[in-house]
């Protein structure tokens, strides 16, 4: 990391740049032009969605990124036209939820392996890894019936209670972070007489915050954005997260011939907001918990 | 085991009860159930009837079954490489670029993957659309005309694709964190021997990183053969349930879920569900073969 600041290279003769690898050079016009070019193409669609949900329906498909005419009322359209705050609302519910319940469980596990030794650690916790690979659409359907024979099957519970039993990518994370505890300061509170719920609670957990934030915000993000197990749960629309409620006004007012986009537009909006909301707040959790994947992998 | 030995032993399961439930409830359990189901016809509503592997053999002679296969995977096929190599593209920049604007380029890349899948599959229905769209407005001022990405079967895909590359950031992430692993002395002592940038990427660059290139490999084909909430947003749901360019967007947990939840053919879903998994486990095998031949562990 220090390497990134040294000075740079003084000894390149005027007129040739100096192509060293490690040495940036000054001003590297294409290489700012190349990501600059790459930020617009990444940035821009996020505008086009802002702005054209704030336009007229015929002006929807004008290209302009400032609207023409204002049409806020477009956002009083939809927020009487559907339960947009009942949505949110539940999002927001269901999202914590999800997010609490993982973090805590994976974390418990996670601590289980990273300071016992015991018979069969290794075996299970391959066996952990190796779940990561199982494809949700193999456990849905007997998933589904569960929830179905405890009479739970059209609420929301299916949508985080789960999460209770850990998941392994959490694990994994949250494990590789115990086992950068120096061990000598759990043997240290053992010796004061502590107890292993102490170890984990008092020692290995606030000394690992960073990522168990990391846990909470991914998986706040992937509860946020899921469609298919609303999909599968959620009948009542009173129950809907934001995204099965987005559907649905995608399926009323996107339909061909006299679709209504700029409403449907405010809805994706509204679904899209909170998150990017989150993201700037947690930002370093986002970007560390996902450069944390490729050290590792 | 002594007493001692034996306490801890029993405290570490007891840490790890969560997981090996959870792992009982819904995976085990439901692995079983789901590959009993497969056997069988089972509506949810009226009683169980046992078929032995009728829904196997008719699995092979779905249409539609092979339609969708065909289309995850040409999917796939697309979207992963190109995924990765514009990835790592723009990682190698950002490697180059100084530490704070790299930051806010991460940023910036990185924040189309934080978009829920259903707005980004309304925003493929509109910047796609083969006449007022972004898209092909844009392509129309250098002079090329534009498919009718919606709506023509030949385009849906590589549409999807091309939308599917705006949410790479999490893989850009991953390649610059490695990429910022790389001992320097080794590219400069590649270039002291006079190698050119293109020997030094293909003799440094990537086999250094070769780990993430092969992270974000299994990670990005597993997720891609199981696409679902963008293309369900854009071409399926109570409203359109027509059949889009001859079932040119139907992906395969798309049909698996139709079958499933719509159909209620759960125990044919279920042998549907079996397949997937099959599928995804030989090619992950493959790819796991071939990465012991490039892949290199500082640790071995």
């Amino acid at each position: 990391m220090t390497a990134l600041q040294e000075p740079q290279a003084v000894t390149t003769p005027a007129g040739a740049p100096d192509r060293r690898p490690g040495r940036r050079r000054r001003h590297p016009w294409v290489l700012w032009t190349a990501l600059a070019a790459a930020a617009v193409v990444f940035v821009y669609p996020f505008l086009w969605l802002v702005s054209a949900s704030l336009k007229p329906r015929p002006e929807v498909f004008d290209n302009r990124l400032v609207p023409q005419h204002w049409a806020p009322g477009n956002y009083v359209t939809i927020w009487s036209a559907a339960p947009v705050l009942t949505w949110l609302l539940n999002s927001v519910v269901v999202a914590l939820a999800a997010a609490v319940a993982v973090t805590i469980s994976s974390a418990i596990v996670a601590f289980g392996f990273a300071y016992f030794r015991f018979p069969g650690r290794n075996v299970l916790f391959a066996l952990v890894v190796g779940t990561m690979m199982l494809p949700g659409a193999v456990t849905m359907i007997p998933t589904y019936l569960i929830w179905n024979e405890l009479g739970l099957a059209a609420t929301q519970v299916p949508l985080w209670a789960a999460n209770l039993f850990g998941s392994a990518f959490y694990i994994f994370l949250i494990r590789q972070f115990f086992l950068g505890v120096p061990r000598e300061l759990f043997e240290a509170a053992r010796v004061d007489g502590a107890g292993y719920w102490r170890l984990f609670w008092r020692i290995a957990v606030p000394l690992c915050k960073p990522a168990l934030i990391v846990a909470f915000v991914f998986e706040l993000r992937a509860s946020w954005s899921d469609l298919l197990k609303p999909l599968i749960y959620l009948r009542d629309p009173a129950l809907f997260t934001m995204p099965r409620g987005m559907k649905a006004i995608l399926d009323q007012f996107g339909q061909a011939g006299e679709a209504r986009w700029e409403v449907v537009l405010a809805g994706a909006v509204i679904t899209t907001v909170p998150m990017i909301i989150a993201f700037f707040l947690c930002q370093r959790y986002f970007v560390e918990g996902v450069a944390t994947q490729g050290r590792k992998g | 085991m002594t007493t001692t030995r034996r306490r801890e032993a029993l405290a570490a399961y007891g840490f790890l009860s969560p997981w090996i439930i959870g792992f009982l409830v819904f995976m085990a359990g439901p692995m079983v159930a789901s590959l009993v189901l497969s056997l069988t016809d089972y509506d949810v509503l009226t009683s169980t009837q046992f078929v032995g592997a009728d829904n196997y053999r008719e699995l092979f002679a779905d249409d539609r079954v092979r339609r969708s296969l065909a289309n995850t995977l040409i999917y796939t096929v697309l979207h992963v490489p190109l995924t990765m190599a514009v990835a790592l593209g723009l990682a190698m920049l950002l490697a180059r670029a100084g530490r704070r604007s790299a930051g806010f380029f991460r940023t910036v890349f990185y924040l189309p993957t934080v978009t829920p899948k259903v707005a980004v599959g309304v925003l493929f229905l509109l910047l796609f659309n083969g006449q007022a769209g972004l898209v092909n407005e844009t392509l129309a001022r250098v002079g090329i005309d534009g498919p009718d990405w919606t709506v023509d079967g030949a385009w849906i895909k590589p549409g999807l694709v091309l939308m599917s590359a705006w949410s790479l950031g999490s893989t850009v992430i991953i390649y610059l964190a490695a990429l910022q692993n790389v001992p320097r002395d080794l590219h400069e002592a590649a270039e002291m021997d006079g190698a050119s940038p293109w020997a030094r990427f293909r003799a440094v660059t990537v086999p250094m990183i070769s780990g993430a290139l092969f992270f974000t490999l299994i990670i990005n084909t597993i997720s891609s053969l199981q696409t679902f909430d963008e293309v369900y947003t854009a071409f399926y749901g109570s409203a359109n349930q027509q059949t889009y360019g001859n079932d040119a967007a139907l992906f395969y947990v798309v049909y698996l879920f139709q079958q499933a939840f719509q159909f209620l053919h759960m125990g044919y879903a279920s042998a549907l569900a079996w397949l997937l998994f099959l599928i995804i486990v030989a090619i992950t095998l493959v790819q796991v073969r071939l990465s012991r031949r490039f892949v290199y562990y500082e640790s071995e």
